[in-house]
């Protein structure tokens, strides 16, 4: 059965879903921290690549996949935490240049850590693998991965629009987002808000680092890398600064990501990121506030 | 018992030095007034009792405990709450979720009666409590950003140019909100440029001129126009 256009297959749409869906994650993993901080964390990927190799370590020891998952949310949550205490804190108040700066250095160093332990070829892929099976659904197949990538990014997603919505920490979070200092004055306290955003961020990048690492088969210190950064083009695409359009332009780009890799013939797939950073360029050029933005806005030049 | 204590304190941002040596007290039940010319001092001193401007000398206590040097969100929490310059409210945000965010002043262990407090003074707040902030008129938008310090149950109220851009009908529903703040047992500092008004409600008034005290009046000198005047230009 196909979609009627191109040669776009079910299991094609699905996995775009699939894809979308970590996308999102991993653009308001990288969203509550900027509202906070005011700081793009380009070590984003890196937390997924420790993540990933968490899991591998986890299947080479023999571990059960639930401890091997849990072992993946303990290594990326405590470099999330070892990044905010030893980089984002004591670099809080300098301007947005030198932190933006710093989370370059931190992502190199932790790749080249990564490439140093584990060497060039990394390691292979947890046992995680069998979710690429398919499910059989009324007649198509679909990987049991897509399904499970959408559900638990849904999942998640409603939780943290439930945490933001329906507590005095989220509340404090979006306010802090808004107006720190007025938020300060008022009592909420930066520490907490700053640790909120940064345990909700690195348990998404955890979750993403679940999610990525089960279609892949070997786990490299490039991990993650190429992700975020489009990730990073699709918050951009989105609008930085508004966590709704972030997270639907981090889904648009997983979406067509995924998409354009199943329609792509494979021998051109190669420059798919050329595509997919081209039309980014493209919507940027007509639309400078961000694809999801509302009309009217200002753009903020840096 | 006095309530704020604010002792020789000089507040310097890197060369320029916003206040020097000043000194004054806040009693609860008492508005103590603190005018002058622009850049005189006023909003500094009030950061500066909250833990947001660089004090250089001198102290800021509360029932005798020293807040300098500590956080604004610590100072908040032990019982100061600032209604800053310009309202700040959240446009974004829905009167309700304003409000709760001053519940985050609020001290360990003290109910202080939720959000009903704000509600009582400005039942206004009550009946637009779901509506955006944003989009309140520039007088709502005050007696939020004084709701939303009320709720913090505070023993201090630091008020930074409440009168700020209102009309004259909605200033004078702002000083009558002030008289029942300080007859519930609060203390007050008003920062304002309506000095008449000001000196006519406050019980000490305070004139402060390029970062110094100069003058402090009473009550009785509301009528004296050219001892204001003369303050000012001194």
């Amino acid at each position: 059965m196909t979609l009627a256009f191109l040669n776009l297959t079910w299991p094609t749409f699905a996995n775009g879903l699939a894809l979308g869906g970590v996308y999102a994650l991993m653009a308001v993993g990288i969203g509550l921290v900027f509202g906070v901080l005011r700081l793009v964390n380009f070590a984003y990927g890196q937390l997924i690549m420790a993540g990933a190799f968490a899991l591998a370590f986890g299947s080479q020891w023999g571990f059960p996949n639930w401890a091997s998952i849990l072992f993946c949310f303990g290594v990326v949550l405590g470099l999330s935490v070892l990044m905010d205490w030893l980089v984002f804190r004591p670099l809080r108040t300098h301007s947005p240049a030198v932190m933006l700066v710093a989370t370059f250095a931190v992502a190199f160093l932790l790749q080249n850590i990564a490439l140093l332990a584990f060497g060039p070829l990394g390691k292979s892929a947890g046992a995680l693998a069998i979710l690429n099976a398919p499910w059989d659904i009324g007649g198509v197949f679909i990987k049991k991965i897509a399904v499970i990538s959408f559900a638990t990014a849904v999942g998640c997603l409603v939780i943290l629009q439930l945490l933001l919505t329906r507590t005095p920490l989220g509340l404090h979070m979006r306010a802090a987002a808004m107006d720190f200092r007025t938020a300060r004055l008022l009592g909420v306290r930066a520490n907490w808000v700053i640790s909120g955003a940064v345990i909700v961020s690195g348990l998404f990048a955890a979750v993403s680092a679940v999610m990525l690492s089960v279609q892949e088969l070997t786990v490299v210190p490039t991990f993650g890398t190429q992700d975020t950064i489009l990730v990073l083009a699709g918050v951009v695409l989105g609008g930085l600064n508004r966590p709704i359009p972030a997270t639907l332009g981090g889904f648009s780009i997983g979406f067509a990501n995924g998409i354009l890799g199943g329609v792509l013939p494979s021998n051109q797939s190669q420059y798919l990121p050329s595509f997919l950073f081209a039309a980014v360029i493209v919507v940027l050029l007509v639309r400078p506030n961000g694809l999801f933005a509302r009309g009217g806005g200002t753009v903020e030049r840096v | 018992m006095t309530a704020l204590t604010v002792e020789k304190l000089s507040i310097r941002y890197g060369a320029v030095e916003a206040v020097r040596g000043l000194s004054l007290e806040v009693k609860p039940g008492e508005i103590v007034g603190l005018i002058g010319p622009n850049g005189a001092g006023k909003s500094s001193t009030l950061h500066a009792i909250m833990g947001a401007a660089p004090v250089t000398g001198g102290d800021v206590r509360l029932d005798g405990t020293s807040l300098v040097g500590r956080r604004p969100e610590d100072v908040a929490r032990r019982g100061i709450a600032l209604v800053p310059e310009g309202r700040r409210i959240f446009g974004e945000l829905t009167v309700d979720e304003n409000l709760r965010l001053g519940l985050a002043g609020r001290r360990r262990g003290r109910n202080g009666g939720g959000l009903t407090r704000a509600f009582d003074l400005f039942p206004i707040l009550r009946e637009f409590r779901s509506r955006q902030a944003g989009v309140l008129s520039g007088g709502q938008q005050q007696q939020l950003a004084i709701g939303r310090a009320l709720v913090a149950d505070p023993d201090v109220l630091l008020l930074d140019e409440p009168s700020l851009g209102l009309a004259p009908k909605i200033v004078d529903v702002v000083f009558e909100a002030l008289t029942q703040i300080r007859d519930s047992g609060l203390g007050v500092l008003l920062v304002e440029q309506r000095a008449q008004r000001t000196v006519a409600l406050a019980d000490r008034s305070h004139v402060l001129a390029n970062g110094e005290l100069r003058l402090t009046l009473g009550p009785e000198d509301a009528s004296d126009t050219d001892r204001l005047v003369a303050a000012y230009l001194a």
